[in-house]
């Protein structure tokens, strides 16, 4: 049985294995970081966030300052999907973000029925649009 | 530093058991501070003799519903009162809310509308006027009374708002309290608007209202309106809103009564017990669907609103069973001589917030559900600061706190089957906006804030773009407010509004909604200056979430040196309508451009110079290479975002003139952006070995923890002390005094040639 753990990482349960969402790839024990999988790229964040006024003039431009900020981009080592976006300090460490009891897990969704896809919650149905306050 | 789950995580600290040694103490203090038994519990009282009898003789579930529903409507009726009649410009646009409360003080029941985090905080001086005040024979809480409070340190979300409280009496016996907040603004505060960034010391913050009687017999007293009406720089509106807040709470008394009237004591009573147990057992309910684990986030603030400096707020989120541990430790020490600590309950009520509005909107909105949650915090640190420390911009570190617990909860969440909302990525979370001080076109002195405060931008979802400018993070329904009607009150406009900024995108597979500019100038004053209050200019204030970026940094620019009024009666045509256009075309050959962080002391303004600042992105969602090429183009279209961006950030090839996509094109420029990032990344082995450091950058500010929660920097990588007992603590120089000395050193060594 699969979980959808994050928009783009799947835990086979039976396997207890990481596996990208985009392509399917195995990728690693869930009972490990997913991190440790990736491939990963460190990013100078204007690369991202370029500057929208003129950097030449001014010290602050809309654009992270690269002394200060580093973006650390993760990603699935067959498809090259995009997992993770982490802003860090430069030089600190990546955070262990998702170390989930695998066991706990598996007795959790012994009851439960396979999802297909991702449950995404309820559909957002808007009021009826009316003028009156707190009309019909 | 591991989390022990099988001991309770409370603060609360025994009352010694020997009465008469108790009486002794109470009896011979000399100073009532904050009470650490009423602070530091945040869960629901234990049920009283009252409210025993009452669920033993009301146990009709239908019957409780129809109760809550008609208290539910005399809060709303209030919340609407407060709304139309309240003078501060927070109240005009929902920055303001009504509740009701057990006799004990636990908030059973909010209004729809408005601030959820002020109302759960009011749950504190209600508790000490209960344990302080009842039997207290100079004071006493009688029918008709009315107390008022906005010193944070005894329950309220910074100091620049002011709750009121009245007991609800029933043929002389309390059975409840109800209760009126609104964001005031003005408060007398060493700068003007209420939110102090240059204080220094908690009593340059203006107003300390320890909950005290400021009404009997439904009458405010005059004399300690007249004394409140000196301490702040709006007279007029201290006693309107004290005397707005007053009816709301009265409006409120009424239909309590009327409610016990029709349906009895027991039925209101038990009514107002059970919405709190209810709440709590749902949410332990709920709890139990996500999964068992520990989720990690960390960010960092980049400055005390008075300089920069690299801030953590450190949070290990753990899940087991029903319980749901907050573990906070590693954030940043204190800043013992800043503004921007937050005080530990503020925090917990903004969370009360967060499930109440991003995961479970459904559940009546009182403070059962932070019943089944507990917190662990490092003493003094920047979110569990001394009585003594400064928090009158809390903001600065409780949004950020709240953010990184978003974070946290949608990575539980996503794989929960049932879904009471949307996971959904970081809504922004800073103050950008004008506050303003100094005397009106009308001859008024006042000093607040301006509407744009609720501008910021929602964050992205799975399958849906993020709203732009839609609502802050505290108050899902409060209104951004006519700009008209703000120049009608005072002397500045805005001569570019709620135009949203290109570029200013959190990128994703759905992008962040995005944020507005402000770009106004003083017209008509004789004395009148403008204040920010924001973090967020060198390192971003939020992420996306999945793989989506987060938001851009954020500057304020200034042109000076021109009276754009003069110039665009001489010659319209040289005016721009974007930051990005004035600041690099330049249009005024005469005029002074600069930028500067986010914060900015109070300063005085002169006519027609130009202050400038945009509303900030929501964090995007998902791989930006995944989004439809149709939806950047429909971006494109709207000017949200320009050909670079559609390039750089999301691979589409199309001709700019058609907006027509190459799909054949775009799908290859997408595959080779592919290859190319697994061409320039590598292992995280090697990213660990290669680019990970045993302590922060020597040239970069940095408080708070770096791989170990247990120890923590203050401020250089000489400074390292377990958490919590930073010695010498935090005591920040004056920036004044530094540029001083960077000058005088210049200087002097200009002189030596």
């Amino acid at each position: 049985m699969n979980v959808f753990i994050t928009d783009a990482l799947v835990i086979n349960l039976e396997k207890e294995t990481w596996h990208c969402r985009g392509c399917d790839a195995e990728l690693g024990s869930a009972r490990e970081n997913y991190k440790s999988f990736l491939r990963v790229r460190p990013r100078n964040p204007q690369d991202i966030h370029a500057p929208i006024i003129d950097k030449d003039r001014y010290e602050f431009t809309f654009a992270p300052d690269p002394e200060w900020t580093r973006i650390v981009e993760y990603y699935c080592p067959h498809c090259a999907r995009q997992m993770e976006a982490e802003y860090l300090p430069p030089g600190h460490p990546p955070a262990y973000d998702i170390e989930l009891d695998i066991d706990a897990l598996k007795a959790q969704w012994a009851d439960r029925e396979a999802l297909t896809e991702p449950a995404i919650g309820p559909a957002f149905v808007p009021p009826q649009h009316h003028h009156r306050k707190g009309g019909e | 530093m591991t989390l022990d789950t099988n001991q309770p995580q409370s603060g609360e600290t025994p009352e010694t058991g020997d009465e008469g040694v108790s009486e002794f103490l109470r009896d011979t203090s000399l100073f009532l501070a904050p009470d650490p038994l009423i602070m530091n519990n945040h869960g629901v009282e234990d049920r009283t003799p009252l409210e025993e009898e009452s669920l033993a003789a009301e146990k009709d579930p239908a019957r409780l519903e129809i109760v809550r529903e008609r208290l539910l409507a005399g809060a709303n009726e209030s919340f609407d009162m407060l709304e139309s009649m309240g003078a501060a410009p927070g109240a005009k646009w929902g920055d303001c809310v009504s509740a009701i409360f057990t006799a004990s003080g636990d908030l059973s029941l909010a209004s729809t509308g408005g601030v959820v985090i002020f109302c759960n905080l009011v749950q504190y001086p209600i508790k000490f006027i209960n344990k302080y005040w009842t039997n207290e024979p100079t004071v006493g809480v009688r029918e008709g009374d009315a107390f008022l409070v906005n010193d944070a340190r005894y329950g309220q979300a910074h100091n620049t708002d002011q709750s009121m409280m009245m007991p609800v009496f029933w043929e002389g016996k309390l059975v409840a309290w109800v209760g009126a907040t609104v964001h005031e603004g003005e408060n007398g505060a060493i700068e003007p608007g209420g939110m102090p960034s240059m204080a220094e010391q908690v009593w340059d913050e203006g107003l300390k209202m320890s909950p005290f009687r400021v009404a009997e017999n439904y009458t405010l007293r005059r004399d300690i309106v007249t004394f409140l009406q000196n301490s702040v720089r709006e007279p007029k509106l201290q006693y309107a809103d004290m005397k707005v807040k007053m009816f709301t709470c009265r409006r409120l008394e009424q239909r309590m009564h009327e409610a016990i009237s029709e349906f009895g004591l027991e039925a209101v009573v038990a009514c107002l017990r059970s919405n709190l147990e209810d709440t709590d057992v749902e949410v332990r309910k709920r709890l139990k669907e996500w999964p068992d684990g520990t989720v990690r986030h960390s960010w960092w603030t980049d400055g005390t609103l008075r300089e920069n400096a690299m801030i953590k707020i450190n949070l290990a989120l753990t899940k087991r069973g029903d319980r749901l541990i907050f573990d906070y430790r590693g954030s940043s020490p204190e800043f013992t001589n800043r503004s921007n600590n937050s005080l530990d309950i503020t925090l917990k009520g903004m969370l009360a917030q967060l499930f109440l509005t991003y995961i479970w909107p459904d559940l009546p909105r009182n403070q059962g559900v932070l019943a089944p949650i507990e917190f662990i915090f490092d003493e003094r640190s920047i979110i569990k600061p001394d009585f003594g420390t400064p928090n009158a911009q809390s903001m600065m570190s409780v949004f950020t706190s709240w953010s990184v617990a978003q974070v946290c909860v949608m990575k539980y969440l996503y794989s929960v089957p049932d879904k009471y909302t949307r996971v959904i990525a970081p809504w922004f979370n800073m103050i950008n906006t004008f506050l303003f001080g100094g005397v009106t076109q009308h001859g008024e002195m006042v000093g607040n804030v301006c509407a744009d405060i609720n501008g910021m931008g929602g964050g992205a979802l799975a399958d849906r773009d993020g709203q732009h400018s839609c609502a802050p993070i505290f108050a899902t329904m409060a209104d951004l407010g006519e700009q008209e009607f703000m120049e009608e009150e005072m002397p500045f406009v805005q001569l570019v509004s709620k135009k949203l900024m290109k570029d200013n995108q959190g990128f994703g597979r759905q992008r962040g909604g995005m944020g507005y500019q402000m770009i106004l100038a003083l017209r008509d004053s004789p004395v009148w200056g403008f204040m920010l209050t924001a973090i967020g200019s060198k390192f971003p204030n939020v992420p996306g979430l999945f793989g989506g970026y987060g938001c851009p940094t954020y500057p304020l620019c200034r042109i000076s040196n021109v009276d754009v009024f003069e110039a665009m009666q001489s010659d319209p045509s040289q005016f721009r309508y974007s930051i990005e256009e004035l600041m690099n075309e330049r249009p005024f050959a005469e005029g002074k451009y600069s930028t500067h962080p986010m914060f900015m002391p109070y300063s005085l303004a002169e006519r027609g110079e130009l202050y400038m600042i945009a509303q900030g992105t929501g964090g995007g969602f998902g791989d930006p290479l995944e989004r439809d090429p149709e939806e950047v183009m429909r971006d494109y279209q709207e000017d949200l975002v320009s050909e670079d961006v559609a390039w750089r950030i999301y691979r589409v090839v199309f001709d700019p003139e058609t907006r027509i996509v190459d799909e054949e094109a775009t799908r290859s420029a997408r595959d080779e952006a592919r290859k190319q990032r697994l061409d320039e990344s590598m292992s995280f082995e090697d990213y660990c070995a290669d680019y990970v450091t045993e302590t922060p950058p020597a040239n970069l500010p940095y408080y708070g923890s770096w791989e170990d929660p247990a120890m923590v920097y203050a401020g250089s990588p000489d400074r390292y002390y377990p958490a919590g007992q930073v010695n010498p603590p935090v005591v920040m120089p004056n920036p004044l005094e530094v540029k001083i000395a960077r000058l005088e050193r210049e200087l002097a060594e200009a002189r030596q040639g």
